[in-house]
């Protein structure tokens, strides 16, 4: 297809996008339900012309048109196909593209699936969804087009950053943007509710599918793109506190109290103010993330971008969105009427501590993120915030989190019993105890903290387990009766408890690796042996192997465990021969839960090569913890009250709660 | 409680926890940032031995020498002035003479920088902005030669 093609569609979006932003918003405050109405086919039309520029992208990295500038710099071809269709987003210009079809899809899904909102409600959402997408595409076409033409048209391109070419970079930055963009949808909401000057508990129930939907998708980008860098970069380490990292890190903690907050709101009518402010926090510092990769304003190892002019364009629309939604925000929610009360000790209470850490979590990010760039533009001074410093401030937030995680569930509304909830969580205190002491006996050596560690993740996950079986009053009444109830059980409750089970899971993988990994370096030649984490790995031979676009050397080790022969671990230096760049392709063995990771060094003088060994232990509960939690919030999505586009009931919404409607 | 003591129960929690974590960051920055210097910086300040550093430049043509327990020694230069790195493990793929580099470290009473960790980008043409900066400063490099 012509490439024009593609461009002329992107303009074409643009007027739609634009007109998109005015006419519902126009049309909710005359009251005119036919200008309302026009928000739906916007967005749609808007949708379509996206993806048809997209698509004619994606059909130039495939046929190898080299006479578009965008892949003769990104692709080359003797690339993989596969790797010429994640190539269109392995840059600048390809990845803002991806950044917009993801909000149109979002666009056209909600106004497919809300049908049952209030007609000015929904305008005002589509309205500011346009005026988003309308932003972007204004920087895309003007700064960052992808479909420049090069005159004459090269014979062969450059490649793609041989480091990008792996399937881990196929799913993270789509998963990711499902994320940051999903967050568009709840601001949206939030903006259009502050347009309105109205807003209500059906307001939270409309808005937590988008931001349960957008949360999952944010969790399990954030831990592909770790598990991409673990595999990918050859150190062995999973989390760099990499400003790049923590750009997708803020939103995930203002969206995970956003989600909470949101339940507050929806059961008890509370804490209206606070979730709008949230949910237009998170989409803030999505843009902030968005602004942070894209801008090349950060030394870090996804600065493949650099251009200032960009940078301060997509800064001027960060100011537009966020100074303007905030000043909305302050102008409006005086107005909005604040709902139920609650003690300090209750469910309520529970998940406003939740967000008041989250936030606090966000904000120590925040600062240890740009404090360098501030002190930078100040004085010129350069320094570094490293790990120490998250590791100190986000784990010292994040552990009160994580130890009120299982009382939280047990809490009633309103007015809680914390003794009670302690009493009914004797069970996974003592497990706990035992797994911290079992941990201790086991590793005797590691730092003082890890028991403590191992306890508390193992608090958290059979707290989960509590907290359903508590719900079924499982062992109190007959077996029958706890089985009705557990499959009457909203999805929601389970879907909370999984999640719940999976922060713990996550939280024992972070702790098991960082507290007893075991690391290796030597120069290894052929036959030699070396020890790692009670493995004994031998160089059994080294053979180059020619792939399509690249050159390996690789590293055969044979595997031996207490005497057992253990097969053999491959791990490799490829060089590929487009860029003259060499990447190293680790070898990793999985055992249970615990990984053994090998990555080859350069040879050294004497004959020998480098090799980098470890044994981690119960590493990938990390990302299986991940994933459970994503899995987690999936479930609660597709609880039937939460359904997008269930119908609304014909009276006043089911009152969950008899007991405490009768005591207000 | 009455509406009115709940609601300041609330509030004095909120900033409690607010407080302490600020408390917390402000800490956490005070013991933990480290800053970035370039050879010449170190030699005219005259920074004391101990303390830990981001040295960053390039690395010295000819200064590699690998020993074969995977240590190796290296001179990183920003045309200004030199100073010698001594590091134990693996250097990242695209590690080369000439190449720009940061080394994280702790400068040694004899004068010398031993590296715990050395970073050089992942894009070959890329330079990490201080050094691009540092050897600005020395007149070593101008915009546009080997970087984009």
């Amino acid at each position: 297809m012509n490439p024009e093609i593609g461009h002329y569609a992107l303009v074409l979006a643009l007027g739609l996008a634009l007109l998109q932003t005015v006419i519902p918003i126009w049309g909710a405050k005359v009251g005119d339900a036919a200008l309302m109405r026009t928000g739906s086919s916007l967005a749609l039309a808007f949708c379509g012309f996206v993806m048809l520029a997209f698509a004619v992208l994606t059909v130039a990295y495939v046929q190898s048109d080299f006479s578009v500038q965008n892949v003769v710099e990104n692709s080359h071809s003797l690339k993989p196909l596969l790797y010429r269709i994640t190539g269109v987003w392995g840059n600048h210009e390809g990845s803002m593209l991806l950044w917009v079809l993801v909000l149109a899809i979002f666009g056209a899904m909600v106004a497919l699936f809300s049908g049952n909102l209030p007609a000015t409600l929904r305008a005002n959402v589509l309205g500011v969804q346009g005026s988003v997408g309308a932003a972007f595409l204004l920087f895309i076409l003007l700064t960052s087009n992808p479909f420049l033409r090069v005159v004459p048209a090269p014979a062969e391109g450059q490649d793609l950053n041989p480091i990008l070419q792996d399937i881990g970079l196929a799913i993270h930055p789509p998963l990711l943007y499902l994320g940051y963009v999903g967050f568009s949808v709840t601001f949206s909401f939030a903006v259009a509710a502050l347009i309105d000057g109205r807003i209500d508990a059906a307001w939270a129930r409309w808005v937590r599918p988008w931001a349960l939907a957008a949360w999952a998708f944010l969790t399990v980008g954030i831990a592909m793109g770790s598990y991409w860098a673990y595999y990918e970069l050859g150190w062995g380490g999973w989390w760099f506190w990499d400003p790049v990292e923590n750009a997708s890190l803020m939103p995930w903690f203002a969206g995970t109290a956003l989600i909470h907050s949101a339940v507050v709101m929806e059961k008890r009518d509370a804490l209206k103010v606070w979730t709008v402010l949230l949910a237009i926090l998170a989409f803030s510092l999505s843009l902030l993330g968005t602004f942070l990769v894209r801008s090349g304003v950060l030394t870090s190892v996804h600065a493949f971008a650099t251009d200032p002019t960009r940078g301060v364009f997509i800064l001027a629309i960060l100011i537009l969105f966020i100074g303007g939604s905030l000043a909305l925000f302050a102008l409006r929610a005086p107005l909005l009427r604040q709902g139920g009360i609650f003690a300090p000790i209750s469910r309520e209470g529970a998940l406003v501590l939740n967000n008041l850490l989250l936030t606090a979590s966000a904000a120590a990010v925040f600062i240890g993120t740009l404090y360098p760039l501030a002190l930078e533009a100040w004085d010129g001074s350069k320094i570094t915030v490293g790990a120490p410093y998250f590791n100190l401030t986000v784990g010292a937030l994040m552990l009160p989190v994580v130890f009120a995680m299982p009382f939280g569930p047990m809490l009633a509304w309103k007015r809680g019993d914390l003794a009670g909830a302690a009493q009914r969580l004797m069970t996974a205190f003592g497990l706990a105890i035992l797994a911290g002491a079992i941990g201790l006996y086991l590793h005797g050596g590691g730092p003082a903290l890890a028991p403590l560690g191992v306890g508390l993740s193992v608090f958290v996950i059979i707290g989960a387990i509590v907290d359903i079986a508590e719900r079924g009053a499982v062992g109190r009444v007959p077996l029958a009766t706890s089985w009705a109830r557990l499959r009457g059980l909203p999805r929601a409750s389970y879907g909370a408890a999984l999640a719940h089970a999976g922060v713990g899971i996550c939280l024992l993988g972070i702790v098991a690796e960082t507290s007893w990994n075991s690391e290796r370096i030597a120069g290894v030649k052929l036959g030699e042996s070396f020890e790692v984490g009670g493995y004994e790995l031998t160089l059994a031979r080294v053979e180059p192997r020619n792939g399509p676009n690249y050159r390996d050397l690789v590293g055969v080790f044979a595997v031996r465990h207490g005497g057992v022969d253990e097969g053999t671990i491959e791990s490799a230096k490829r060089l590929f021969t487009a860029r003259n760049m060499p990447t190293t392709e680790a070898g990793i063995r999985t055992m249970w839960f615990s990984q053994l990771y090998v990555s080859l060094g350069e040879e050294l003088p004497n004959g020998a090569i480098g090799v980098r060994a470890y044994w981690k232990p119960l590493v990938t509960l990390i990302w299986i913890g991940s994933v459970i939690m994503a899995f987690g919030g999936a479930l609660s999505l597709s609880d039937r009250r939460l359904r997008v586009g269930a119908p609304r009931p014909a009276k006043k919404p089911r009152v969950i709660e008899p007991k405490m409607a009768a005591a207000e | 409680m009455t509406r009115k003591k709940r609601r300041l129960v609330l509030i004095t929690s909120a900033l409690a926890v607010l407080g302490v974590a600020a408390g917390l960051v402000l800490y956490a920055l005070n013991d933990t940032i480290v800053f970035f210097r370039s050879p010449s910086e170190i030699a005219a300040e005259g920074t004391a031995p101990g303390s830990r550093l981001r040295l960053g430049g390039l690395v010295k043509e000819g200064s590699v020498v690998k020993q074969d327990n995977a240590h190796v020694r290296f001179v990183v230069t920003d045309g200004g002035a030199d100073m010698a790195v001594a590091y134990a493990g693996l250097l990242p793929d695209l590690f080369r003479e000439g190449q720009g580099i940061i080394a994280e470290g702790v400068l040694e009473p004899d004068g010398s920088f031993r590296a715990d960790s050395v970073l050089a980008k992942h894009d070959e043409n890329y330079m990490p902005k201080e050094v691009a900066d540092a050897l600005k400063k020395q007149g070593v490099w101008q915009e546009g030669s080997a970087t984009r």
